[in-house]
């Protein structure tokens, strides 16, 4: 099979560079990432992230033939031949396919990712009924990939201010969970032009999501509990 | 100088609620004025003249109007949010986006009251 994969060493290149690898591989039921670690047995210099292996940690999301999506979970034999192989767009490459997610995760952080609850913890837990439950799933599931923030223009034009499909997927999480209290503090922090209003429904966020997430249907849900509150 | 990142100004839920209503006043306007105009068997400057002399259409002409300036003042401030950082520049082309949708708006009540 014939691969095409960014390299950029910002130690001994001056620009990144396509480099093209042939590998004497059967597509069969493997994936993606096998291919790479043998890819790396060629040429250890090549830098990748992985870990799982399994599309639960979400370290080794790239940029595949043009769209985001985790090595591991995908399919070699859904691959167009020279797969073309590229860092995740709109963050700044530390080396070959890994990049700086620290923009990310300030915009995940600063949605404060947990929960807000002052009444004196219960002895044993916060219940839930299977209804009120029933309205995490699709949103807890997130495994923070990136694939969808860097897919996203609204984030690449602003990656400071934009808090990011990955990161309102979060907010609405908590916003949505019945055991948080902090409702009114998170619709307030969003009511901004820029950290949720930038979303202009484009969807790539929808389009590349590895775990089939929506958060476009999240950033709508979070829109429609901020026009409530208003009239 | 000081150089935070800033956001939290409150006003991006209401524009983005007026873009949403402004575009559904533009919409019924567009296919009602179309239907209107389609199912004239002469169309003519007559009918033309004729249907902008009733004040009803006019006044619902410029409410027509007045959506489309203010839905086009968020779509270009959105685009200048993304794509021009610099604050003296930015400030420049609203202040121009601005007078040259006010100039549109009495250029606007000029044409539908002053034939």
């Amino acid at each position: 099979m014939k691969f095409r994969i960014y390299r950029y060493n910002p130690d001994t290149d001056t620009a990144p560079y396509m480099r093209d690898y042939d590998l004497d591989i059967e597509a069969g039921n493997k994936m993606l990432l096998d291919a790479l670690l043998l890819l790396k047995q060629q040429d250890d210099s090549l830098s990748m992230r992985k870990s799982c292996r399994e599309g639960v940690c979400g370290s080794d999301a790239m940029n595949i033939n043009g769209r985001n999506g985790l090595a591991c979970i995908t399919p070699l034999s859904s691959l167009k031949e020279p797969v073309e192989l590229r860092p995740l767009p709109g963050l700044p490459v530390i080396r070959d396919l890994i990049v700086d997610m620290t923009q990310f995760f300030k915009q995940y952080h600063s949605i404060k990712p947990y929960l807000i609850n002052n009444d004196p913890p219960p002895e044993t837990e916060r219940l839930q009924s299977p209804e009120q439950r029933e309205h995490l799933n699709g949103l807890y599931e997130c495994i923070l990939c990136g694939c969808c923030t860097t897919s996203c223009p609204s984030f690449w034009w602003n990656p400071d201010k934009f808090v990011g499909p990955a990161g309102l997927l979060q907010a609405y999480r908590f916003i949505a969970d019945t055991r948080d209290h902090a409702t009114c503090e998170r619709l307030n922090d969003l009511e901004d032009p820029y950290r949720l209003f930038r979303c202009h429904t484009i969807m790539n966020c929808v389009d590349v999501c590895p775990k089939e997430l929506n958060p476009n249907e999240a950033i709508g849900n979070i829109k429609d509990m901020m026009v409530k509150r208003m009239v | 100088m000081v150089n935070r990142v800033v956001v939290g100004a409150h006003y991006g839920l209401r524009d983005w609620l007026i873009q949403r209503i402004t575009a559904a006043v533009m919409a019924v306007y567009s296919v009602m004025l179309a239907s209107y105009l389609l199912l004239q068997p002469h169309l003519n400057y007559d009918v033309w003249t004729g249907l902008f002399s009733s004040q009803l259409m006019r006044t619902f002409t410029l409410l027509f109007l007045s959506g489309l300036f203010y839905h086009a003042w968020i779509g270009v401030r959105d685009i200048v949010m993304d794509y021009v950082k610099s604050p003296n520049v930015r400030l420049s082309i609203h202040v121009l986006v601005i007078l040259a949708l006010l100039l549109y708006a009495i250029w606007s009540v000029q044409i539908l009251w002053g034939f």
